[in-house]
């Protein structure tokens, strides 16, 4: 569970992620996806409950669980004043990964995700593909065991959300690396997870492979299956409430 | 160590690749340079207190390592919008160490732009006593830039977004900076911001640097080299920890 003041964002929620699998996490808005991601990967403390992640607890074992995986997060996370190399390298150094070793994986990341060419440029001048490209592959700099993506597609057109999927599921199978995703575009889900959970005011839903939960709520598509278990009404993120009480507090003049 | 040097060294990048914020930053001190140099220098020299300029100078240097180390240690607000802070965060390397690496930055930084001032003000004719006095110089621009960096980051870690910048501008920076006889000698003021001035440790820096380049030390320099120190280990262990408890 956590809470923020009284708002409980995440509520029992319990999974199992069987290893060297992909895994959907899915919700509306302000379900409680990212809060749960945060709390996995040790940014956010439980305010109960137990976690683990690749055996590690994140909240007592905080350095052998960030070994563990790599992440690439929902907004932009990298340095904009610094060149592509730089943010490899950067990120390598943080892991504690050898000089030698980190130029190789460099070489090797930046041509897997086609970014080897613009390996000096300043990442300020990069489209949103080529930044989710980058993040993807600083992610996997140090060889983590689980992939942490939180929406990697977001705001990105149909050819680089599905070259990214591509990689997503040739690291998947070439490395044996779990991943762990979250997504709205639920066709994606449906194309990639080998497991789905679903998520809605910071509780498990449904959880089973993509074809179960569409034959347990006897629907044609994931989507489908996802709006009858989460229901059809506009959500509004935590963000967007403490927003609306500012507006109505600068209305009322206080 | 790794950590320390990634940190330390980004910092550096950052600085040198943003030519405006190089520039811009300077533009400051040296308004105050030459306009209360020369501007109220005739006077301080009729009423008796000597070259404006051998005063003023240390205390400009000491303005411009001060608001550069704030500045580069609020940065840390910069990264917690713009996402990189988490990247740091999640990383395996300890939080004590990001923090000393993002501090060390912060003060080579500041030190480097403090450097710059004073070869400024030695072209409007300011002389410092001897070379080996601007390496001790040096020292105390150090001391007051890793103080500073420490207290921006300690402050910008309980902070979630710029809004309360004009609040760190207005309540912290400049009544340290006013309040420290960086521009005016705090002998010839009233007892009240004598005393105030006591308690603020810019006060210890501008008078240690302003013994370092011209010999003249109100409060003494090995109370201004005590004080800085001991400051720095306050705020440094504070900042720390507000800096391990960053939740995102």
């Amino acid at each position: 569970m956590r809470d923020f003041g009284k708002f409980r964002a995440v509520n029992k929620v319990s999974f199992n992620v069987k290893k060297g699998s992909i895994f959907a996490f899915l919700g509306p808005n302000g379900a409680g996806k990212t809060t749960t991601i945060r709390m996995l990967t040790t940014l956010l403390h439980p305010t109960s409950g137990k976690l683990k992640v690749n055996g590690f607890n994140p909240v007592t074992q905080q350095s052998e669980t960030r070994k563990s995986f790599g992440i690439v997060f929902q907004d932009q996370s990298i340095d904009n004043d610094l060149t592509t190399y730089e943010n490899m390298d950067f990120h390598g150094s943080l892991y504690h990964v050898p000089r030698e070793l980190r130029r190789k994986r460099i070489e090797y990341l930046l041509k897997f995700v086609g970014l080897w060419d613009r390996k000096n440029d300043l990442v300020k001048n990069f489209s949103g593909g080529m930044r989710r490209r980058l993040e993807i592959a600083r992610g996997l700099i140090h060889h983590p065991k689980i992939l942490f993506l939180d929406e990697p597609t977001l705001g990105l057109d149909p050819q680089t959300r599905n070259h990214i999927w591509q990689y997503i599921k040739e690291l998947n199978r070439k490395e044996g690396m779990t991943v762990f995703f979250t997504t709205h575009y639920m066709n994606e889900a449906e194309a990639i997870a080998d497991e789905v959970a679903i998520i809605d005011d910071g509780k498990i839903m449904k959880k089973g492979s993509p074809s179960e939960l569409k034959k347990v709520t006897k629907s044609k598509s994931l989507e489908e299956a996802f709006l009858k278990l989460t229901g059809k009404s506009i959500r509004e993120e935590s963000a967007g409430k403490h927003d609306m009480r500012m507006v109505g507090k600068m209305w009322r003049g206080k | 160590m790794g950590a320390i040097y990634v940190m330390w060294i980004r910092q550096l990048k950052k600085y040198v690749r943003s030519k405006p914020r190089m520039i811009g930053s300077l533009g400051q001190p040296l308004l105050f340079l030459v306009a209360l140099g020369f501007g109220l220098g005739t006077i301080y020299q009729k009423a008796g207190g000597g070259n404006y300029i051998d005063f003023l100078v240390p205390g400009i240097v000491a303005m411009t390592v001060l608001f550069t180390a704030m500045f580069v240690g609020i940065d840390v607000i910069w990264d917690r919008q713009f996402g990189f802070l988490k990247e740091t965060l999640v990383s395996p390397s300890s939080r004590l160490s990001l923090m000393i690496g993002r501090t060390l930055g912060g003060a080579t930084v500041a030190s480097a732009q403090g450097l710059v001032v004073l070869l400024i003000s030695m072209l409007i004719g300011f002389r410092p006593l001897s070379f080996t006095h601007v390496l001790l110089s040096l020292v105390f621009m150090f001391l007051i830039a890793m103080l500073f960096t420490a207290l921006g980051t300690a402050i910008a870690s309980k902070l979630e977004d710029m809004q309360a910048f004009p609040l760190i501008m207005n309540f912290i920076i400049m009544p340290l900076f006013f309040l420290s006889g960086a521009i005016f000698p705090l002998d010839s003021t009233s007892g009240v911001i004598s005393t105030i001035a006591k308690f603020n440790p810019f006060s210890y820096g501008v008078d240690g640097l302003r013994y370092a380049l011209t010999g003249v030390s109100r409060l003494g320099v090995f109370p201004d080299f005590a004080v800085l120190i001991v400051c720095l280990l306050v705020v440094g262990a504070v900042g720390s920890y507000l800096f391990s408890k960053i939740e995102i």
